[in-house]
C-alpha cells in the first residue's frame, strides 16, 4: 500500500517538474555584428544568415522548439554595442549572442552578459583576452584568437626559413596583441624581430612603411593589422616589387573575402592562419555552396560565419540535451562544455574550461592566378595545426576559471 | 534664423522671449521625463538624457554665442575616460567622480578655448578641430585608456554612500536630476546679464566691445562653463554605460551633436534636448536594420537643412509663435 | 651614406619622395574643394565621397564597358562632374546667400547617404583595380625603387594643378568667376549667367575629386568608404593653405606630404595627427592661412 503511494507520489512529482522543465522552449537567438563597416563582409549580414541556417539544420523546431533570430549592427561603437545586449537582454529576452567582431565591443558585450547570466558565442572577435583574463562561465570563443593565428603563421614560417621578422602594425591594442603573440611565436621558433613601424588605424598609404621594412632586409614582412589596412597593405606591396625581391609577405589576419576583394593577381603568395575554408572537405562544400546561394552577394563564408553556424548548433544541441531552456546561462555552457564538439565544419575539437573551442587550425597561401578554378577558389593548404597545439595551451592561461 | 556670412556666425531667432511659454514646457519637459521609464527602456532613455545634456551645452556655445564648435567631442570623451578612471582604478564613489571629470573638462576648455577664441568663424572651428584630433591621438596612445578596447567594466556603486545605481530605475531618476541641473543651469546663464552680454557679442561683436566689454574673456568663460557640462554629460555617460571608449572623442561624435542640435533647433532651449532624443532613438531603434542606418541619417541630414531649418522644435515655436 | 637622426640619408630621400607624391595626391584633391570654396563659399563635405565614386567609375568603366585606365581619366570626371551639377542645382542653390553651416550639413548628408548606398551594394572590403600595363613596373632610382605608377601621380598631378591655378589667376574666366563670387549682382548686370557659372564650377571642384579618385584606383582598395579616411586632412590642407587660395592648398597639400612623410620615419604612429598639430600653429600664427587673404 504505502509503496503505491510512494510510487504513485513519485509518478506525480517527477509529472509535475517534468512538465515544468519542459516549458521553456522558448530561444532567442541575437547576432549582433558590424553590419555596415569594416567588419560588414567579414561577419555582417552573412553571420545572420549563417545563424538561421543553423536553427533550420539543427531540426529543433521539428521537436517543439520555437527558435528566432534577431540581429542588429553595433557600428564598431563598444556603447552601442552595449546598448543593444541589454535592450536585448531586459525587453526582448534574447538569450544568446553570436558573433561580435570587433575586440573592442565584444569585451564591452562579454561584461554585460556575465552580469545578466546569458550565453555568448563569440566567433568574430580576435582578442585572445576573452578566454584569458576576460574570460567567463558564460562566455565561448569560438573560431579564432590573435594566439592562434599568431602561433600558426609566426611559427610556420619561421621554421621553414624566414627566420628574420619586420611588422608593419596598426597602431591599436589589436594590432599591438597580435605583433607580440607573432613576436613570442617567431622566437620560440629561433627567430628574430630585426624591427617593427606602428602606422595609424586607416592609412591609406603605406608606401612609406614599407619601404621601410624592404630597408631592414628582414626576410619576412608581417602585416599585423586587419581589413582596409592589410588590403591596402598588400597591393602596395605588390607595387613596389616586394616579394619579387625575395622578401615573403604575412598577413596575421586575413580573411578570404579580403583575398576576393584584392584579386589574386595582388594577393598571390600570400600566407596566412584561418581555421575554416569553404572547399576542404565534403561537409564544408555542403554548407558554404547553400550558404552562397542565400547569400546576395553570392560570397562563400568566412571561417567567422562558419563559426557561427558551427557554435549555435551545439548550443541548440545542448539546449536539445537540457531539454528545456534553463534560462540560465552558465549552466548551458557548462553543457556545452561537457559535450564534445563535432560538426562537419570545423571536425572534431571540445570546448576547455576556460571557454575556448579547440579544433585544427591551417596554414593557407593563396594560389596563382593561373592555379584557380573560379571565384573562392583561392587556397592552397600548406600546413594543418593539430587542435592541440594551435592554441593557448591552459598551462599558460590566466583564466580564473581555470583550476591548476 | 538670420545669419551673417561676414563673420560666419549664426544667429538664433530674435524672438521675444516668453518666460511663460517656457515654464510650461518645461513643466510637460520634465513630467514626460519622469514618467518615460514606464514605457521605454530606461537604459536607453539614460543614454538620451546624456546626450541632451552634450546637445544643449553645444548648444549654449553655438546658439547663444554663435561660436560653432567642431570639436566637443573632446570634452565629452575626455570626461567619460576621467569618470572611468576614477570610478574604477582609484575608486572614488560616482558623484564625486562625475563631478571630478566634469571639472577636468573644463580645464581642458580653459586651454583649448584660450588658444580657440582668438580667431573667429570658420576659423575658430578648424582650430577646434585641430585641438579636437590631438585629443584624440592623446586619448590612443594614452595606456590609461587601452585604446580601442576602451575602460570596461566601470563600476556604478553608490551614489551617496547609500543610493544603488546599480538598480536601473534609481540610476534613472539621478541621471535625470543631473540634466535638469545641467538644463537649469544653462538657463540661468542664458537668461542672466552675463547671457545677454553674450548674445549681445553674437550680435555685433565690435559694439559690445565699444561700449567696454572684453568680449574675449565672455567668449572663453562661456567656452568653459559649455566644456563643463559637456564633460558632466560625458561623465555621467560612462557611468551608465560602464565603459568609455574611443567613439567619444572622435570627431564624427562632433559631427554627431552638430546633428542632434540641427534637427531639434539650433538656438532653441528645448530644440537639442529633442535632438538628442531623435538621434538617439533613431540608432538605436534603427540597428536593426544594419546597413541602411547611415544612408537614413543622411537623409535626414538633408531633409532638415533644406526644409526644416529651424530644427523640429524650432518649426513648432515658430508656428505658434512661441519662444521655446 | 651619412646616417642622419638614425636613418641613412639614403632611406630619408627615399621616404621624402614618397612623401611628394602622397603630397600630390593632397594637393589634387584639396584643389578641387579650395576652388569651390573659393568661388562659391560651399565647405563640401561630399568631396571624400565623390573621390570614392570617381575611384568607382574606373572600376565600372573598366568591368562593365570595358575601357581602360585612360578612358577613366576623362569619363570619369566628367560623370561626377555631371553629378555634382545636379546636386547643385537641385540642393545647393537653395543654400546660397545662408551660413556656411548650412552647406557643409548639406554636403555631410549627401556624404553619409553616397558612402551608405555604396557600402549596401558594394560590402566594405573593396574591389580590386589594377594599374594600367603601361605604368606598370618601376625604376631603380638607386636611392630605392620607385613604381612608375606613382611616377606618373606625381607628374600628372603637378599638370592639373598648375593648369587649374592658371585657368583661375590667369585667364579671363577665372576673373568672371572671381568677380562673381565677390560680387554676383554686378557681375550679373554685365549679362554673365552667375547661376550658370557657379553651378559648372562645383561641377569642376567636384570634377577634379573624381580624377583624385581614378588615380587612387589603382593605388588604394576601392571601397566605398576611401573618402571618409581623407576627408578631414583635406579640409585641413585648404584650412591652412588658406581657404580662398588655389595656389595655398596646392602649395599646402605638397608640403603636407613631406611633412608626413618625415613624421613616418621618426614617429609614425602621428603621422595622421601631424597635419593638424601645424593646422593649429599656422592658424594661431597666421589667422588666414599661409596664402590666404583675410575676409
Amino acid at each position: 500500500m504505502r509503496s503505491s503511494v510512494a510510487i504513485t507520489a513519485l509518478a506525480a512529482a517527477l509529472a509535475w517538474a517534468g512538465s515544468a522543465a519542459a516549458q521553456n522552449k522558448n530561444v532567442k537567438i541575437g547576432a549582433l555584428s558590424d553590419q555596415s563597416s569594416l567588419y560588414a563582409d567579414i561577419g555582417g549580414p552573412g553571420s545572420t544568415l549563417a545563424a538561421q541556417m543553423a536553427v533550420e539544420d539543427s531540426g529543433m523546431t521539428g521537436k517543439g522548439w520555437k527558435i528566432d533570430v534577431v540581429s542588429a549592427d553595433h557600428q564598431n561603437k563598444p556603447d552601442v554595442g552595449t546598448s543593444i545586449a541589454r535592450q536585448w537582454f531586459d525587453v526582448d529576452k534574447v538569450d544568446v549572442i553570436v558573433d561580435v567582431p570587433n575586440s573592442g565591443v565584444a569585451l564591452a558585450v562579454n561584461n554585460v552578459i556575465k552580469e545578466k547570466n546569458k550565453v555568448f558565442l563569440n566567433s568574430g572577435a580576435g582578442t585572445s583576452d576573452l578566454t584569458n583574463k576576460a574570460c567567463t562561465p558564460n562566455t565561448i570563443h569560438w573560431t579564432y584568437d590573435t594566439y592562434a593565428l599568431a602561433n600558426g603563421t609566426g611559427t610556420a614560417l619561421t621554421k621553414s626559413g624566414g627566420d628574420t621578422w619586420f611588422f608593419l602594425t596598426a597602431d591599436y591594442a589589436f594590432g599591438a596583441a597580435l605583433e607580440r603573440d607573432t613576436t613570442n611565436a617567431v622566437t620560440k621558433a629561433n627567430g628574430k624581430v630585426l624591427g617593427t613601424v606602428r602606422h595609424p588605424l586607416n592609412s591609406p598609404d603605406f608606401s612609406s612603411f614599407l619601404l621601410q621594412a624592404q630597408n631592414s632586409k628582414a626576410k619576412v614582412i608581417g602585416l599585423a593589422n586587419a581589413g582596409g589596412d592589410t588590403t591596402n597593405a598588400v597591393k602596395q606591396a605588390a607595387e613596389f616589387g616586394i616579394t619579387q625581391s625575395g622578401q615573403t609577405l604575412a598577413a596575421l589576419l586575413l580573411f578570404i573575402t579580403d583575398v576576393h576583394a584584392l584579386g589574386l593577381n595582388a594577393s598571390q603568395g600570400l600566407t596566412f592562419t584561418e581555421t575554416f575554408y569553404w572547399d576542404m572537405n565534403d561537409g564544408t562544400r555542403a554548407f558554404s555552396k547553400k550558404f552562397a546561394s542565400k547569400m546576395t552577394s553570392g560570397a562563400m563564408p568566412t571561417m567567422v560565419q562558419a563559426g557561427v553556424y558551427s557554435a549555435e548548433l551545439h548550443y541548440l544541441k545542448a539546449l536539445d540535451a537540457l531539454g528545456s531552456n534553463p534560462d540560465d546561462g552558465a549552466k548551458v555552457v557548462a553543457k556545452m562544455k561537457e559535450m564534445p564538439v563535432d560538426d562537419s565544419i570545423f571536425g572534431k575539437g571540445n570546448i576547455r574550461q576556460d571557454g575556448r573551442n579547440i579544433h585544427p587550425a591551417y596554414l593557407f597561401q593563396v594560389k596563382k592566378p593561373g592555379e584557380s578554378k573560379g571565384p573562392w577558389d583561392y587556397y592552397i593548404t600548406k600546413a594543418t595545426i593539430p587542435a592541440d597545439q594551435a592554441f593557448r595551451p591552459l598551462s599558460e592561461s590566466e583564466c580564473p576559471l581555470v583550476k591548476k | 534664423m538670420s545669419v551673417d556670412t561676414a563673420s560666419g556666425t549664426i544667429t538664433a531667432p530674435v524672438e521675444v522671449a516668453h518666460p511663460r511659454d517656457e515654464q510650461v514646457a518645461f513643466l510637460l519637459m520634465t513630467l514626460a521625463l519622469i514618467v518615460a521609464p514606464l514605457f521605454a527602456y530606461p537604459f536607453f532613455l539614460m543614454q538620451a538624457l546624456c546626450f541632451a545634456l552634450f546637445a544643449c551645452a553645444f548648444n549654449l556655445l553655438v546658439g547663444y554665442v554663435g561660436l560653432l564648435s567642431f570639436g566637443h567631442a573632446m570634452f565629452l570623451g575626455s570626461a567619460g575616460y576621467f569618470s572611468a578612471h576614477i570610478a574604477k582604478v582609484w575608486g572614488w564613489p560616482p558623484e564625486l567622480a562625475i563631478i571630478a571629470a566634469a571639472l577636468g573638462a573644463g580645464v581642458i576648455g580653459l586651454i583649448t578655448g584660450a588658444l580657440a577664441i582668438r580667431r573667429q568663424g570658420i576659423y575658430f572651428s578648424m582650430i577646434t578641430l585641430a585641438l579636437s584630433q590631438m585629443i584624440y591621438f592623446f586619448c590612443l596612445q594614452a595606456p590609461f585608456t587601452h585604446g580601442e578596447d576602451g575602460i570596461q567594466a566601470v563600476p556604478q556603486g553608490k551614489l551617496l554612500g547609500f543610493i544603488n545605481l546599480s538598480d536601473q530605475m534609481t540610476l534613472y531618476y539621478v541621471v535625470l536630476a543631473i540634466f535638469l541641473f545641467g538644463f537649469l543651469a544653462i538657463h540661468r546663464i542664458i537668461n542672466s546679464p552675463f547671457g545677454e552680454i553674450l548674445k549681445a557679442i553674437r550680435e555685433n561683436e565690435p559694439r559690445a566691445i565699444s561700449l567696454g566689454y572684453k568680449t574675449d574673456r565672455y567668449k572663453l568663460a562661456a567656452f568653459v562653463l559649455s566644456a563643463t557640462l559637456v564633460g558632466l554629460a560625458g561623465a555621467t555617460k560612462s557611468i551608465v554605460a560602464q565603459n568609455a571608449s574611443l567613439t567619444d572623442v572622435h570627431w564624427t561624435m562632433s559631427g554627431e551633436v552638430v546633428l542632434m542640435t540641427l534637427v531639434g533647433g539650433l538656438g532653441t532651449i528645448f530644440g537639442p534636448v529633442v535632438g538628442a532624443f531623435v538621434i538617439v532613438a533613431m540608432q538605436n531603434y534603427l540597428a536593426g536594420f544594419g546597413q541602411w542606418v547611415t544612408v537614413i541619417q543622411g537623409v535626414i541630414f538633408v531633409a532638415c537643412v533644406l526644409a526644416f531649418r529651424r530644427g523640429i522644435v524650432g518649426e513648432i515655436a515658430h508656428m505658434f509663435k512661441r519662444s521655446l | 651614406m651619412i646616417p642622419l637622426l638614425g636613418i641613412s640619408t639614403q632611406a630619408l630621400f627615399g621616404q621624402l619622395l614618397l612623401g611628394l607624391i602622397n603630397g600630390a595626391f593632397y594637393a589634387l584633391l584639396s584643389l578641387g574643394l579650395a576652388v569651390i570654396f573659393g568661388m562659391l563659399n560651399i565647405i563640401n563635405f561630399a568631396h571624400g565621397a565623390l573621390y570614392m565614386v570617381g575611384a568607382f567609375c574606373a572600376y565600372f568603366l573598366l568591368n562593365l564597358i570595358g575601357l581602360n585606365y585612360w578612358f577613366a581619366l576623362i569619363i570619369s570626371p566628367l560623370v561626377v562632374g555631371f553629378l555634382g551639377m545636379v546636386i547643385e542645382r537641385t540642393m545647393l542653390q537653395r543654400l546660397a546667400g545662408l551660413d556656411h553651416l548650412y552647406g557643409l550639413l548639406l554636403t555631410f548628408g549627401l556624404a553619409l547617404i553616397i558612402q551608405g548606398v555604396f557600402q549596401n551594394y558594394f560590402g566594405s572590403s573593396g574591389l580590386p583595380y589594377a594599374i594600367p600595363r603601361e605604368l606598370s613596373g618601376g625604376t631603380n632610382l638607386g636611392f630605392m625603387f620607385l613604381p612608375n605608377y606613382r611616377g606618373w601621380v606625381i607628374i600628372f598631378s603637378l599638370i592639373v594643378c598648375l593648369a587649374t591655378w592658371f585657368v583661375i589667376e590667369k585667364t579671363r574666366l577665372g576673373a568672371n568667376l572671381r568677380a562673381a563670387t565677390e560680387n554676383p549682382t554686378l557681375v550679373r548686370a554685365f549679362g554673365i549667367n552667375v547661376p550658370r557659372m557657379v553651378t559648372l564650377t562645383y561641377g569642376f571642384g567636384v570634377a577634379l575629386a573624381a580624377l583624385a579618385g581614378v588615380l587612387a584606383a589603382p593605388i588604394n582598395q576601392v571601397r566605398p568608404l576611401m573618402g571618409a579616411d581623407f576627408i578631414i586632412v583635406v579640409f585641413a590642407v585648404v584650412v591652412i593653405g588658406g581657404m580662398g587660395s588655389i595656389l595655398g592648398s596646392i602649395v599646402t597639400g605638397f608640403l603636407l606630404g613631406l611633412v608626413e612623410g618625415l613624421t613616418k620615419v621618426f614617429y609614425p604612429e602621428a603621422s595622421n595627427t601631424v597635419i593638424f598639430v601645424v593646422m593649429a600653429i599656422v592658424l594661431l600664427v597666421r589667422p588666414a592661412g599661409l596664402f590666404g587673404r583675410t575676409a
